[in-house]
């Protein structure tokens, strides 16, 4: 009851851990099933539908419910420590956008059981994926319950806005914040932008689809390239959503365990935003194939290539930051080293992907596809891991086991390069993606079984990773403040887990690496910038779950309003949208609730204020 | 020893790259590393300009990884602080040009290609000119010049320039055939796109369909067959040649009622499913069964291929709209028969 109530920033980053784990394994699952199919030429270990299934499924859990939400548990669980806030600025709307997420993604996932998961592809290209193609209910799961989630998504990207717009420490000036602070920043702005794109093609979709409209049908005088020009609108910058915070991570981890500030910081802010404003400009170059004409190629390609310059700076400044450093291996550390090489491999064949003529050959096989796992996996997960590994004992009080880190580490980056560097020999070689089989003899067969391999280790890299996180749950929490010794910013300054308040006074803040300029002045903790008083605290409530309730009941009954169930109650209540008005009675009823009632929160007191976390 | 293999580690990807870029491996009916034509060329040279940049910048950047990780470790008793660098403008601007300074390399053949390759040769007289039209899940080629229309197998003469304006009948699908250009989209009408390709050497490519296009997607394969001009004259002669049915009577009279209410063969029949003129002769049926002939060393008996699909099409190709012959009425007899009919059909232009 603790967990539905809560409005905690630290336990909201937990519930995002969790369910964005789970997603992340029936995402991992999916890949496996994949890579077994593929495993050899004409192989039937699923048919033809499962497979198209499987693949989008596997796209859309892993981009949506998968990396999102395990960024938002690390942005929840770091941003207001690193800018000494005690919470984020709407607590509330932070468990809202946790549940609408949840639901969201328990409702795209039911269609694996409720006739049919979506099997247009996870870009949903009409009319592949309009009602005449595909019959079953699969797709509107896909509009629905990405609508729903996507609902989370922005909520969560405001929320991170208005925290670190407003409530920075005393002295945190916008050019001291912490990198990865700077990147949520910089990603939330992105969603604030990119996620209303998918809103509305979702909204087009869905009215297609189940209200019978026609902005993507021909005959009705629609146009399926709108939708991909939709898609991508939000699609590229929603690749930046997912990258930038993996920037943030490397930037903390590395200058952390170099034992060194990082290098060129401002070129580094500089950089971010220059990633994020072009972002917005490329979007066409995932459609050169579509027949945009030669100037629209032209100027696609070049704006793509120019995200090669400040991608380079961050690169050259990471290295440079190492230099001179001390370098400590830690799990986290080699997660974030390896990220380099392996997210600079990816960075360069998105430069080769930029040249429009030689796109028209890369252009949807498995070229793409390695690529891209390059950047999302080799980029994003590893960079993922490294801040979990960085961060666990200040969301945990634990430290999870070294040893096994190490060996995550080794097992998933290993399996990583033998599942996704063959494959873009396997693209060149001409076959293309998303394809259920192929014929044997074309030279697919050894490379396509090497890949299943590593896509096997990289399986077992996950699993060591569970395996860590339970054994270390059953040690007991006695994690230091700083546990790794060389913390730089306003997290490591308060005790693992954190107090529910965090700050028991708001630090003030003299400098970049804030805690690290107290510790060079022989000092042990931050110089506060009030007295100590009495804190307050928001009220938990249950409102944000039952409004997302409300939600999913309102979307399960638009999907299914056209349905025949062969029952006169049931066809009575989905048919004249009976459920659609439960659900969004309920979450009207709860939102009513939540503006009449006027709940002023509490306070802890000083004498109250214990130093250690109390919770788990 | 510790440091050799990290030294090692990070150079063995590296030579992995080059000693399989130097192999070019793959087919060369099917690689894009080999390629066939101009066009595809074309798009190869701009590819092996970008890869030869971009391991240069793989060397560079993997060989100050490499130092830093060596030299820089934290080494027993070293406690001192390091110190504390802000960051070094002059170092900053270098790595800002030099990317900056790379992709303007890059950019200016990329841009002079996609003007060159995007000419519009859709009245030029010296020109092929195709209309392809996708289907789930096969490939329509009509020649307005000649009045020819074929499925799954594309005959051009070499040395030709060949005009494609695609279109689809139904959902998005892409138009590749790597060894010879790059893909293009199969758009609805209203966003019809228009490219071009030749093959100079005779031979038979592999072509696939490139964009999801539902369950059969991976089985919407077809050939393109560069034959001289002297053999496509002949072609097209044989194909606009009055039809061959099958000689016995009865069976004739079948396949015109169950199959020619959707297929065309010569002049008879209709446009809603593939041709099937000359389809004995064909490289494959129904586009993913391969058939035995030159440089097909995995096919089967065109025979065997042509009973395979027709007496379970579902099996073949997964949602297609043909029906089972068998729903039709007919008797597995008729069916071998018709097969037989149609695995002897061939044309005679080599």
């Amino acid at each position: 009851m603790d967990w539905i109530t809560t409005v905690d920033h630290k336990k909201i980053a937990v519930l995002y851990l969790i369910a964005g784990g789970f997603f992340f394994g029936i995402g991992g699952i999916e890949a496996i099933l994949i890579r077994i199919q593929l495993m050899k030429p004409m192989n039937n270990f699923v048919s033809a539908q499962v497979f198209n299934e499987l693949i989008t499924m596997h796209g859309t859990t892993m981009i949506f419910l998968g990396v999102m939400p395990i960024i938002f548990a690390v942005m929840n669980a770091v941003v207001p420590l690193q800018i000494g806030a005690r919470d984020v600025a709407f607590p509330f709307v932070n468990a809202l956008g946790f549940w609408t997420f949840l639901f969201g993604g328990l409702l795209l996932n039911l269609s694996w059981l409720m006739g049919g998961a979506p099997d247009a592809g996870w870009t949903s290209y009409t009319p592949l994926s309009g009602s005449e193609y595909s019959g079953t209910h699969g797709v509107d799961f896909y509009t629905i319950g990405l609508q729903i989630a996507g609902l989370g998504t922005l909520i969560g990207g405001i929320n991170f806005l208005a925290t670190i717009i407003t409530m920075r420490a005393p002295g945190m000036s916008y050019m001291r914040m912490p990198m990865f602070t700077w990147t949520t920043f910089i990603t939330s702005a992105i969603i604030l932008f990119a996620f209303p794109a998918i809103t509305v093609g979702l909204v087009l979709l869905t009215f297609d689809r189940i209200l019978g409209a026609n902005f993507f049908d021909v005959a009705g005088g629609g146009n399926p390239v709108l939708w991909q020009h939709i898609f991508w609108i939000f699609g590229h910058p929603e690749v930046y959503i997912l990258i930038l915070p993996a920037f943030g991570i490397i930037s903390e981890v590395i200058p952390t365990f170099a034992r060194k500030r990082l290098f060129g910081y401002s070129s580094m802010v500089f950089a971010t935003i220059l990633i994020a404003f072009l972002g917005f400009m490329v979007w066409a170059h995932h459609m050169f194939t579509t027949g945009l004409g030669t100037v629209a190629n032209a100027l696609f390609s070049i704006s793509t290539m120019l995200i090669a310059v400040p991608t380079g700076i961050k690169i050259f400044n990471w290295l440079f930051t190492m230099w001179g450093g001390q370098i400590r291996f830690t799990a986290a550390n080699l997660f974030a080293v390896g990220f380099v090489p392996t997210f600079v491999m990816g960075g360069v064949t998105g430069v080769m992907l930029a040249s429009a003529p030689a796109d028209f050959q890369f252009h949807d096989t498995y070229f793409v596809v390695a690529h891209f796992h390059y950047v999302i996996v080799g980029g994003l997960v590893l960079g993922l891991f490294s801040g979990l590994h960085y961060w666990w004992p200040k969301m945990f009080g634990r430290v999870l086991s070294e040893t096994l880190g190490k060996w995550t580490f080794w097992t998933f980056m290993i399996g990583f390069q033998l599942t996704f560097f063959v494959q873009h020999f396997l693209g060149l070689m001409g076959m293309q993606r998303r394809i259920v089989t192929y014929l044997p003899n074309q030279d697919f067969d050894l490379l396509n079984l090497v890949s299943s391999v590593g896509a096997f280790l990289m399986g077992v890299g996950v699993i060591l990773f569970l395996v860590n996180i339970v054994i270390t749950t059953r040690k007991p929490a006695d994690a230091p403040n700083d546990p790794w010794e060389d913390g730089r910013t306003l997290e490591w300054s308060i005790p693992s887990p954190p107090p529910e308040y965090n700050f028991k006074q708001t630090p003030l803040v003299r400098g970049i690496d804030a805690y690290w300029k107290e510790k060079m002045a022989g000092h042990t903790e931050m110089t506060p910038a009030e007295p100590v008083g009495s804190i307050h605290m928001p009220s938990a409530t249950p409102l944000p779950f039952v409004m997302s309730v409300g939600i999913f009941i309102a979307g399960l009954g638009l999907m299914f309003s056209k349905d025949d169930f062969g029952n006169a109650f049931m066809n009575g209540l989905f048919n004249n949208y009976i459920v659609v008005i439960i659900g969004l009675l309920i979450t009207f009823g709860a939102m009513a609730l939540r503006s009449l009632y006027d709940d002023h929160g509490w306070h802890i007191e000083p004498e109250d204020q214990d130093e250690k976390g109390v919770r788990t | 020893m510790m440091k050799q293999w990290q030294v090692a580690k990070r150079i063995l990807p590296l030579l992995a790259v080059f000693s399989l870029l130097l192999s070019a491996c793959g087919r060369e009916d099917l690689s894009v590393m080999k390629p066939q034509g101009p066009v595809a060329q074309g798009q190869y040279d701009l590819m092996k300009l970008s890869i030869t940049i971009m391991i240069v910048v793989l060397i560079i950047v993997f060989a100050i990884a490499a130092y830093v990780l060596i030299r820089f470790r934290r080494r027993a008793g070293q406690n001192e602080v390091p110190e504390q660098v802000e960051g070094n403008f002059k170092l900053e601007v270098i790595w800002t040009a030099i990317p900056l300074l790379l992709v303007i390399v890059l950019a200016v053949p990329t841009v002079k290609t996609i003007f060159a390759q995007g000419e519009d040769l859709s009245n030029d007289k010296n020109a092929v000119q195709v209309k392809v039209t996708s289907h789930q899940y096969w490939w329509e080629f009509t020649y307005p010049q000649y009045d020819v229309t074929t499925a799954q197998d594309l005959i051009i003469p070499t040395g030709k320039k060949i005009a494609f304006e695609l279109k689809t009948a139904d959902v998005l699908h892409s138009f590749w055939v790597p060894s010879l250009a790059g893909k293009m989209d199969t758009n609805p009408d209203g966003t019809l796109n228009k490219f071009s390709f030749s093959a100079p050497n005779e031979g038979v490519y592999r072509g696939k369909c490139a964009e999801l296009c539902g369950r059969s997607h991976a089985f919407m394969e077809f050939k393109v067959k560069a034959v001289s001009q002297e053999s496509f004259d002949k072609w097209v002669n044989e194909m606009k040649a009055p039809a061959v049915l099958p000689e016995d009577t009865q069976l004739a009279e079948k396949f015109k009622t169950n199959c020619l209410s959707c297929h065309a063969v010569g002049d008879q029949g209709g446009p809603v499913a593939p041709n099937l003129t000359g389809i004995g002769g064909k490289q494959s049926v129904a586009g993913i069964l391969l058939n035995q002939g030159e440089g097909q060393e995995d096919g089967n008996p065109v025979l065997d291929n042509m009973k395979e699909w027709l007496h379970d099409p579902q099996s073949v190709k997964p949602g297609n709209t043909m029906p089972n012959p068998k729903d039709l009425g007919l008797t597995d007899e008729e069916i071998d028969g018709i097969a037989e009919y149609l695995a002897n059909y061939k044309l005679d232009y080599e």
